[in-house]
C-alpha cells in the first residue's frame, strides 16, 4: 500500500530541500507520495522542474503562511 | 547517452565552492554523469585537517555561513551518494601539498592527472570555478 511522507526542509536553502526530497525518494516505494515543506521559494519552483525532468509526478504545489508544500509521487 | 558535466574547482572561496557543489549535486541527481576535478586552492577544503575551511569572498559567503545553506562539503558528498558523481583530487596539487589519499575526505575518488581529466572532459560540458 502506498504511503505519504512529509519531508520538513523548512529553514534551509536551495538545493537543500531538493536533495532531501531525492534522499526520501530513494527510500520510498513506487506510488508513495512525499510532501516537501520549504520556506525557500526558489526550491518550490525548482523541485517541480526536477520532478518533470526525471519523470516522477508533481501532485500539487501550494503555499500557506510562507511555507511551500510540494507533493511528489514516485512513479518509477 | 547520458549528459556529462565536468566541473573544475581551483578556488578556495566559499561562494565558488558552494556554486560548484550546487551544480555538481543537482546535475548528478538529474541524470547527468558528473566529474569534479579539485586543484589549486580548491583542494585544501577537502583535506581532513582543514575540511570545510573556506574564505568568504564577500557578502554572500558571509550570509550563507550565517544562514542554513547546505554546506558545500555536504552537497558534494550527496552528489556522490545520491547521483552519478565522482570527485577527484588533482595529483599535482597533492604532490605540491605533500599529502596522500588518506589525508583526503573519504568520498573523494582516485587522484587524477590532467591528461586523464582532459580525455574524460572530451565532449562534456565543462564548468570552472
Amino acid at each position: 500500500m502506498s504511503e505519504k511522507r512529509t519531508i520538513d526542509a523548512r529553514g534551509t536553502f536551495c538545493p537543500g530541500p531538493l536533495m532531501e526530497l531525492i534522499a526520501g525518494i530513494k527510500q520510498a516505494e513506487i506510488g508513495d507520495e512525499l510532501e516537501v515543506l520549504s520556506t525557500d521559494e526558489g526550491s518550490a519552483n525548482d523541485i517541480p522542474e526536477w520532478v518533470n525532468k526525471v519523470g516522477h509526478e508533481v501532485v500539487g504545489t501550494s503555499e500557506a503562511a510562507g511555507v511551500w508544500h510540494v507533493v511528489v509521487r514516485k512513479t518509477k | 547517452m547520458s549528459e556529462k558535466i565536468c566541473v573544475i574547482v581551483t578556488s578556495g572561496s566559499r561562494e565558488k565552492l558552494q556554486m560548484a557543489a550546487m551544480l555538481a549535486s543537482v546535475g548528478a541527481v538529474s541524470g547527468a554523469e558528473v566529474l569534479v576535478f579539485l586543484s589549486m586552492n580548491g583542494l585544501p577544503p577537502f583535506v581532513r585537517s582543514s575540511a570545510g575551511a573556506a574564505e568568504n569572498e564577500g557578502e554572500l559567503g558571509r550570509l550563507m555561513a550565517e544562514k542554513k545553506a547546505p554546506p558545500f562539503l555536504q552537497l558534494f558528498e550527496q552528489a556522490v551518494e545520491l547521483g552519478d558523481a565522482k570527485v577527484h583530487p588533482c595529483s599535482m596539487a597533492m604532490d605540491v601539498m605533500g599529502i596522500g589519499k588518506d589525508d583526503l575526505l573519504g568520498f573523494l575518488g582516485e587522484p587524477l592527472g590532467l591528461t586523464k581529466f582532459l580525455s574524460e572532459a572530451d565532449g562534456a560540458q565543462t564548468w570552472t570555478f
